[in-house]
């Protein structure tokens, strides 16, 4: 069921490992829209290797969500459409979707989990994993579970649904499941009713429910974002926790900087799309190579360190029905130049470190002293130290 | 519980007189004398003082009430028809099985019609089946039932001779001299008031339930259930038809509560011998003790429905409690 397919390297500047439990290879995702298409995914490329944590970071609509949902083929009405000519898949995308009456989104790419592209993989096939093998905790956990059946008989669902086992033994794992997450009496609170669980709770039955067939890859999708401060650093603990109890590649999206900082070991910065930086996270906070993430870093509120101001970033985002030419971050960037006018920039990997990818097309001298410009002022280099 | 229950009787009792009050000013306020009525129209003055006497309708309105509300309580007896001196009691009973006979068949057709069709065009939105209902719903909620009733009279009836035009058949016991009893023959006449009285509430369930169904589709816990690799016509079942249909079944208990009380046009289109007919008949012939018999029936089946509703609703959604 999962045999191992040698990939070949796709070139174009890719980090890929030949162990990754995903690979995905830009990856894109169109929505149709009354004011036209969105394009809410843009030739996004990343890997994450088994039991890793990967923050993804980004405003609100730079693509995050829409990535994890994409590789699930999650979102409304889907379509999905192989690209033959790689010089214009987006036009094929737009093409796809204003002649189909029957979908309302569209994404093409690959996202090759443990070799087999999810992208092209069957509707069966795909219901197989979800759940089993990739698993997803949303941001809102007050809607996130169906408000008229138990949690008890939605953890059994979960398990009944990919594990043979009878309902009493799927309810014993139900039991053990709640149990793992830390919810108190659970022998008694299985048979309640989300309505009648707190926030913070109902995350925790959320993260049993998606660990209970004990999945290879976990989405979180800001799951901590709904919930107040003291909440969310036990339902991150936990989620590491049973990260290292499991070994589950975590994949962590975020708004929060800070959150990633402190759990994950790659971060993936998004900017309207794209994938604006993808590093090791004491390489990103060190050593910044992109100046959306310097920005990023300036706006970051901090207690320990006197700030004379937070810096804002100025502008707003671009819009992904038509996003600028060029670089996309070129409208609010200070240091951009005649080619982030004309030309997209990848996310190509540093010449001094392979893992610390960055798409901008500042020289390299220059990136690296503007970093180091940023990460002093922002004394992030003596909280590194420390 | 218990409380609960105590409360909604005690409201119910105020509410019932209300409504029984209302009645009765309303008819006093009638231009019209209905002891003259009563007493046909070669009578003198003379008879008709009698007649008014006969009936208590020379006593004071609030004497008047006060006997209504004693015979109902002590006796329970709603009294006897102004018009054929008949027991309302007998009346009313002899009329709720065919309006009941009518709503209960005629709400498991609508049903059946407005469940799938409402839940296939929220699952395909903009496609035929979709357009198409979206047709019969604007006709079905836009035509008067009288039309619509007619129409099927005149050419299912009349012109085609599917099914009778009119009439009602006893479906147990038809009384001597009957052209026509037992189950079929009753199914039979009862046919096209069951449609005419299912296509208004067809077209509007079906609307809501499109619309409840689309909107549970946008739910996160949809999205939760997918994400768990639920297939499709589990998450649909499970998952959105659970949630989707919870406001129906308000809908549903509250509209055939109201029906109960008479559903007058079908009833009057078809000749069914139920509370609709009664009620209008009543109405027509000035006789306050059925019309006030219809109310009183009317408003309990309106109470108790939305009683039952209560209950229910608090058995399939976990997040209400009876208090």
């Amino acid at each position: 069921m999962t045999d191992r397919v040698v990939t070949s390297d796709l070139g174009s500047g890719s980090s890929q490992s030949p162990d990754a439990l995903l690979e995905v290879r830009d990856l894109r995702t169109y929505f149709k829209t009354d004011d036209g298409i969105v394009k809410a995914v843009d030739g996004v490329s990343f890997d994450i290797r088994p039991g890793q944590t990967v923050g993804v970071v980004g405003e609100s609509g730079s693509g995050k969500s829409v990535t994890m949902m994409s590789i699930l083929d999650l979102n409304p009405k889907p379509g999905r459409i192989s690209v033959r000519d790689d010089t214009a898949p987006g036009e094929q995308m737009e093409a796809f979707l204003r002649g189909s009456k029957k979908h309302v989104s569209v994404s093409t790419g690959e996202a090759l989990f443990r070799g087999e592209n999810l992208l092209q993989a069957s509707k069966r096939r795909l219901r197989a994993l979800r759940g089993s093998e990739i698993s997803m905790i949303f941001q809102d956990p007050m809607t996130s579970l169906n408000p008229v059946l138990t949690v008890g008989d939605q953890l059994v669902e979960a398990v009944m649904l990919h594990q043979d086992v009878t309902t009493r033994q799927a309810r014993q794992l139900a039991l053990e499941g709640l149990k793992e997450v830390g919810i108190p009496r659970a022998e008694r609170r299985i048979d309640d009713y989300p309505h009648q669980f707190s926030g913070g709770m109902r995350q925790r039955v959320m993260i049993a429910m998606a660990l209970i067939n004990d999945p290879a890859l976990l989405i979180a999708d800001e799951p901590t974002t709904a919930l107040d401060v003291t909440t969310q650093a036990q339902i991150l603990g936990l989620i590491q926790q049973l990260q290292r109890d499991h070994g589950t590649a975590v994949v962590l999206i975020t708004h929060d900087l800070g959150v990633v900082a402190e759990t994950a070991d790659d971060i993936v910065v998004m900017y309207a799309a794209r994938v604006a930086e993808h590093a090791p996270v004491y390489s990103l906070f060190e050593q910044p190579l992109h100046p959306y993430t310097w920005g990023l870093l300036g706006s970051l509120p901090r207690l320990d360190v006197e700030l004379e101001r937070l810096t804002q970033i100025v502008g707003q985002p671009p819009s992904l029905l038509r996003p600028p030419r060029g670089c996309r971050f070129r409208p609010r960037c200070s240091f951009a130049f005649d080619r982030c006018r004309q030309e997209l920039p990848e996310a190509l990997p540093a010449t001094f470190d392979e893992s610390h990818l960055a798409a901008c097309f500042l020289p390299e001298e220059r990136k690296l002293a503007e970093s180091k410009r940023v990460v002093t002022e922002l004394a992030l280099d003596s909280e590194a130290a420390a | 519980m218990t409380q609960y229950l105590i409360r909604r009787i005690l409201w119910a009792a105020v509410l019932f007189v209300g409504v029984t009050l209302i009645t009765y000013v309303l008819f006093f306020l009638l231009p019209a004398d209905p002891a003259r009525l009563a007493a046909g129209k070669s009578a003198t003055a003379e008879d008709v003082e009698r007649v008014a006497h006969q009936l208590g309708l020379d006593r004071p309105i609030h004497e008047q009430y006060g006997l209504f509300l004693k015979r109902l309580v002590v006796d329970h007896s709603l009294g006897r028809s102004y018009a054929n001196r008949r027991s309302v009691n007998e009346m009313i009973g002899e009329a709720v099985p065919v309006t009941a006979a009518l709503v209960i068949g005629g709400a498991i057709l609508w049903m059946l019609i407005a469940l799938p069709v409402g839940v296939i065009s929220a699952l395909r939105p903009r496609s035929l089946i979709d357009r198409a209902t979206m047709i019969f719903i604007l006709i079905g909620i836009s035509a008067p039932v009288v039309w619509i009733g007619l129409l099927l009279q005149y050419f299912v009836g009349f012109k085609w001779g599917l099914t009778p035009n009119a009439g009602y058949c006893d479906v147990f016991s038809p009384p001597d001299g009957a052209t026509c009893g037992g189950p079929a023959d009753w199914a039979y006449h009862m046919i096209l008031p069951w449609v005419t009285f299912a296509v208004l509430f067809a077209a509007s369930y079906a609307r809501m339930i499109r619309s409840n169904v689309m909107d549970t589709l946008g739910e996160d816990y949809v999205r939760t259930a997918r994400a768990k690799g639920a297939p499709e016509s589990l998450v649909i079942r499970r998952h959105v038809l659970r949630n989707a249909l919870l406001p129906v079944v308000t809908m549903l208990g509250l509209d055939i509560g109201v029906a109960l009380g008479g559903a007058i046009f079908t009833e009057a289109i078809f000749n069914l011998p139920g509370l609709g007919r009664l009620a209008l008949n009543s109405v027509l012939n000035l006789d306050l003790p059925t019309m006030q018999g219809v109310v009183v029936f009317a408003t309990l089946a309106i109470i108790v429905l939305n009683l039952i509703v209560d209950i229910v609703y608090a058995y399939i959604d976990p997040r209400i409690r009876l208090a």
